[in-house]
């Protein structure tokens, strides 16, 4: 009884430091063994990690794999922080003017049919994601554009030239979703394969997916980061409803949940369950938006758009719809914590980020009323998940009634959502988001150029494919600070899509849980290699 | 009999096919499909050639009546086709589901027996007296109470209620384990939606077993009995109830098939992985192939219930066949 | 009016209402469940319509400083997660719940006795096919077939009737369709026919008075079954929208993931929703019973 208090008495410190940030080496050794049950809200449409982009995919079957590099599972707060993991040494920084970069493949690693891993297995890999031949899906092709040609010198070395350099190569090649596969497979059972079967070189082999139910790993006693991992295996276990997933923790069904919940929920497990809950939190690579669709009258009218964004209190929402919501941090267009983000001081200046809430929403009501928009009825489409997009959706209507707009919400499955944005574009208004893995806000931007692919407001703007192709090319932090800035302001004046708030990411999970750091984004730092039970 | 069965049979077949033809082109008026929100989940930009090659893929490109004479020759060579989420084979996909919605359902229908037929015979014994009110107005509760209402009070109960008595939350597993492997924790999960649905589901029970009871109760060979000098107790144990059971096992034949449809939201409730949560989430994810074969499945079992309801109708009452 | 004998008006309005009362009080005698009923009935119709003048609160308005405040003398159902006024959103609830379960009702078991009076008047090939359609619709779970018609026109409160409705038809015609062909062979149909009346007055005058009983009996039924239906669309976020109030709605999201430290969230719209079908099923009962002796009891 009393070493079994003196362990929670640890754990909850233990629990304080990392709530704290701070980077604590555990106070014991890791012990090895055990299994971690964890709780996963999304379906896993396929194991292929190159055409898939759902944490539903990346939380159970990420741990199979290996990657080129990764972020530090130590330092996952630092977006810059690379490591390497079938890769040697340091990560690569440009040759040849920043247009080459050469990976050493360490040696002696196998996939988990005993086939030996080498740098042909790298470049395979990556050809499929860069270079898919054609009738092949590849999810982020676009994301290397950049990418010349892939060469394997020798058996350990991979090079990859670049066709111009570019600051955002190094974090796409770092992606979480870069699987290596293995060279064999893909030769011998062609490019659809690992759809439905798992071969990788991760810390735990795959034992069994039951659909809708669960997915079962075990220890890798191959794996390649010594000593690793700690666990003798994970269950990834199913639980669409974020009640069912808070309940599983809470009634230790689970243990933890990668992808976060709202601070209500945290401060009720805790005033349950005391030290045995541990709780990290950090800023999430993930904004909250809404775009309006210019080609809709009367939002044609940039008037009636900055009124939109005018009419909604960021910072009200940021102290009590942040209780109840997983989102929290008033932002620009750049993740917060970025050294590229507007300070609070610059963005107190932009349109819609006055402190002053009444004035601005006096402005809203003059804007309307100049423009012959007053007290309009809209469409708001909003997307069918609870949480973020339902409950801020509430929100939103709430504030744009508070300057006399009639906003009616739409609320459509993910299916029909994504096909009222890109094909019918029959809504008004719609929740938009901007939800990215690796830190990367040059990359990561591009969403708001008018000319974007996935930019659905209908906006043209071409003042802005000229700032960013500055901002490309900027060659000093300071300069590409500027820059974004102008960009920023151009992208706010636009409103083709505005802010609401950026995700805030809180996972309180079993105290026992150790080794594990939260990131800032839900589909970093997913091996699970680090992890250790302390039971 | 044998003409009747065969005509009954015959019945069944534009039934199916009619069942077939609405929901196959439901399905096929929403907008979007799996496609879209497959490739499109992060917000990443997505060629239009790529949604194009994933419905090529899954044979969404077809036109309407080739999919549609695919989707029912499927029957004839029993290849019910993939998910269009998961790729694999439908027959798969449900076969792992079905056998936990059914355990639920039998389930259900056991605590359905257990509480309708003693509430529904005391209720009608007693007809118009307080228990009489008592016991309808339970019954008449349990079809008024959302059964995912009650879901949500048993979980809110069970962790309350054991973190207050026991000190800590005990919440029931979130996994199904086969009854065959580990029963305790087999049951442990599935009392509870059982309950959640049979409570409903032994509400119309009652109320059939205390008015066919009341009816046989009329009947001349009772008074005969009574006037005979029979005890009451053994003119209900032996006569009354034994007669008056043909309707209540109707219903209940009746009411099963539709279980599984009243399952889709209490298996939302208690995380069960059954067919319910699987026709939400196709729905949701527009898996036209998985939906289509779920919504035949159900409506397989309500036909097939029913023709078995009405055989046995035909067999006692011959005056059916002929009618 | 003015030479009529006061006192003896007096007298004729006292022996009146004491008539009107004391029926009451038979009725409630003879029924009182169903009484019961219809007291919640009628409470719930006039929390509809005098929702405006029984609260202070702005259902839809979110009141953040009052963010989950338990019951108190203030909020005396306490707030939602959104600093909302839940006996607000419940009074203003009835009025969506009555909305979609009078109007599904009322289409549904109207569809359903032209449909059904139609099949049994005309018979012939149009019966069968009626039937068979019926077969058809009827062979979906309620809730099966509700999902679908919402996953494909979009979940709005419009919709999530139409979605209801749909099923309702056949249910009703199967229903009136039966108690129809027995009228269609009593002699004065044929004698009217004989007389060469057109089909629309045989029908109007003749057949539905007739089935009125059934068709009433089905329609009480059905608004319960459809507020049941609404809350679990509602529910699974394929019915009503936010900020709508409606009684589905306020069990899902929020309600459900704050329930251990904020429970009058999902309970008090859960005991709306129980209290409401109940009365209306009581209420169908009563009716039932007086419409339609044959079936007392069922």
């Amino acid at each position: 009884m009393k070493s079994s208090l003196f362990k929670q008495g640890v754990a909850a410190i233990v629990g304080i430091a990392f709530a704290l940030g701070a980077v604590t080496v555990s106070v014991a050794a890791p012990k090895k063994g055990g299994i971690l049950n964890f709780v996963v809200g999304s379906k896993i449409p396929s194991y292929d990690g190159h055409i898939e982009s759902t944490f539903g995919m990346i939380h159970p079957i990420r741990p199979f794999y290996s990657l080129l590099f990764r972020v530090n599972p130590d330092n996952p707060a630092d977006p810059t922080d690379f490591q390497c993991d079938v890769c040697e040494g340091n990560i690569p920084s440009g040759a040849k003017g920043g247009t080459e970069y050469t990976f050493k493949i360490r040696k002696g690693l196998q996939f988990h049919d005993g086939t030996p891993l080498n740098a042909h297995d790298v470049k395979a890999t990556f050809d499929k994601i860069v270079f898919p031949p054609k009738g092949v899906a590849s999810n982020r092709k676009a994301m290397f554009k950049m990418v010349k040609s892939i060469e394997v010198p020798d058996d350990h070395t991979i090079v990859f030239t670049l066709k111009f350099p570019s600051g955002a190569f190094i974090p796409s090649a770092g992606m979480p979703f870069n699987f290596i596969y293995s060279k064999k497979d893909l030769d011998a059972h062609g490019y659809e394969w690992h759809k439905k079967n798992v071969n990788g070189s991760g810390a735990f082999i795959f034992v069994e997916h039951v659909a809708g139910s669960h997915v079962a790993g075990k220890r890798n006693p191959n794996y390649h980061h010594a000593g690793k991992p700690y666990l003798d295996g994970f269950r990834a276990i199913s639980a669409p409803k974020m009640s069912v997933r808070l309940q599983a923790i809470r009634g230790d069904r689970a243990a933890i949940e990668f992808r976060g919940f709202p601070p209500k929920a945290r401060d009720d497990l805790v005033k349950a369950l005391g030290d045995k809950i541990t709780v990290q939190e950090s800023d999430w690579n993930c904004a909250l938006m809404f775009t309006v669709n210019v080609n809709h009258k009367p939002f044609d009218d940039k008037r009636v758009r900055h009124a939109l964004t005018l009419a909604v209190d960021r910072y009200e929402a940021s102290k009590y719809l942040a209780n109840i919501a997983i989102v929290k941090t008033v932002g620009g267009i750049v993740f917060p914590s970025h050294p590229l983000a507007a300070t609070a001081a610059e963005l107190e200046g932009s349109l819609g980020f006055s402190r002053d809430i009444k004035a601005s929403r006096a402005k809203a009501r003059a804007l309307l009323k100049e423009a012959g928009a007053e007290g309009i009825e809209f469409d708001f489409n909003n997307r069918g998940v609870d949480q973020p997009y339902k409950v801020v959706g509430t929100w939103l209507v709430d504030q744009w009634r508070q300057v006399g707009l009639k906003p009616i919400q739409r609320v459509q499955p993910s299916p029909q959502f994504y096909a009222t944005l890109r094909k019918k574009k029959d809504f008004d208004v719609t929740v938009d988001f901007n939800c990215q893995s690796v830190v990367n806000p040059i990359a990561d931007v591009s969403k708001f150029l008018c000319s974007a692919g996935n930019h659905y407001s209908g906006c043209e703007n071409a003042k802005l494919d000229v700032i960013y192709d500055r901002l490309l090319k900027a060659e000093t932090p300071a300069q590409q600070r500027s820059i974004m800035r102008e960009f920023e302001t151009e992208v706010f004046d636009t409103a083709g899509t505005a802010l609401t708030l950026w995700w805030y990411k809180i996972n309180p999970h079993r105290s026992y849980v150790k080794g594990w750091k939260i990131a800032p984004s839900h589909y970093l730092n997913q091996s699970l290699d680090q992890i250790w039970l302390d039971k | 009999m044998h003409k009747y069965i065969a005509k009954r049979l015959l019945l069944i077949l534009p039934t199916l096919l009619g069942a077939a033809v609405l929901v196959f082109f439901l399905l096929r008026a929403i907008p979007g499909d799996v496609c879209e929100v497959r490739l499109a989940g992060s917000g990443l930009y997505v060629d239009e050639a790529e949604i194009e090659l994933c419905r090529e893929k899954l044979g969404l490109a077809k036109p309407l009546i080739v999919q549609f004479w695919d989707f029912i020759t499927g029957y004839v060579v029993w290849d019910l086709g993939d998910s269009m989420w998961t790729g694999k084979p439908v027959t798969e996909e449900i076969g792992l589901r079905f056998k936990l919605s059914l355990q639920v359902a039998l389930m259900a229908t056991l605590v359905a027996v257990v509480i309708a037929i003693p509430l529904g015979a005391i209720s009608a014994i007693k007809q118009d007296t307080w228990i009489d009110y008592v016991v309808r107005s339970f019954s008449i509760a349990g079809i008024a109470m959302p059964s995912f209402w009650l879901g949500i009070l048993i979980i809110l109960g069970l962790l309350i209620g054991t973190q207050h008595f026991l000190g800590t939350p005990w919440m029931p597993p979130i996994e199904y384990v086969s009854p065959f492997k580990d029963l305790a924790s087999n049951m442990a999960q599935l009392i509870w939606p059982a309950v959640a649905t049979g409570y409903r589901y032994s509400a119309v029970a009652t109320r059939m077993t205390r008015s066919a009871l009341l009816e046989v109760l009329r009947e001349d060979y009772i008074r005969t009995a009574r006037a005979k000098g029979m005890t009451e107790k053994i003119i209900i144990n032996r006569h009354a109830l034994k007669n008056a059971m043909l309707p209540v096992f109707t219903i209940i034949g009746i009411e099963f098939a539709f279980l599984m449809g009243g399952l889709v939201v209490t298996e939302q409730v208690f995380n069960l992985n059954g067919i319910g949560k699987l026709f939400v989430e196709s729905v949701q994810a527009q898996d036209f192939a998985m939906t289509q074969q779920l919504v035949m499945l159900v409506v397989l079992i309500a036909v097939v219930t029913n023709f078995v309801v009405d055989l046995v109708y035909a067999w006692l009452d011959p005056r059916i066949r002929y009618a | 009016m003015v030479t009529v004998n006061p006192a003896a008006d007096a007298d004729e309005l006292e022996e009146l209402s004491k008539s009107w009362s004391s029926q009451l009080i038979d009725l409630i005698r003879r029924q009182p469940l169903a009484s019961a009923g219809g007291l919640v009935v009628l409470i719930m119709i006039f929390s509809a319509i005098f929702a405006n003048f029984l609260t202070p609160y702005d259902p839809e308005a979110a009141s953040w400083v009052n963010q989950l405040s338990p019951p108190s003398a203030e909020y005396w159902l306490g707030t939602d997660a959104f600093g909302r006024d839940i006996l607000t959103r419940i009074i203003y609830g009835a009025r969506t719940a009555l909305f979609v379960g009078f109007t599904a009702a009322f289409v549904g078991a109207t569809g359903g006795l032209i449909l059904g009076v139609a099949s049994a008047y005309f018979g012939g090939r149009f019966d069968i096919i009626c039937q068979r359609l019926v077969d058809i619709v009827m062979a979906f779970p309620l809730i099966v077939l509700a999902l679908a018609v919402v996953a494909t026109l979009g979940a709005s409160t419009v919709n999530v009737i139409i979605a209801i409705t749909i099923p309702f038809i056949p249910q009703c015609a199967r229903v009136v369709r039966s108690s129809a062909l027995a009228i269609r062979e009593i002699p004065y149909v044929d004698a009217a026919r004989a007389l060469g009346f057109s089909h629309t007055r045989i029908i109007m005058k003749h057949m539905i008075p007739n089935v009125m009983a059934p068709y009433l009996i089905m329609l009480t039924t059905f608004v319960g079954q459809a507020i049941l239906l609404e809350a679990s669309l509602s529910y699974l976020g394929m019915g009503v929208q936010e900020p709508t109030p409606a009684w589905g709605l306020m069990l899902q999201g929020g309600a459900e993931e704050f329930a251990e430290s904020a429970p009058w969230v999902p309970i008090f719209p859960g005991l709306a929703i129980t209290i409401a079908v109940f009365g209306f099923n009581l209420f169908g009962d009563g009716l039932r019973d007086v419409l339609d002796p044959r079936l007392r009891s069922r």
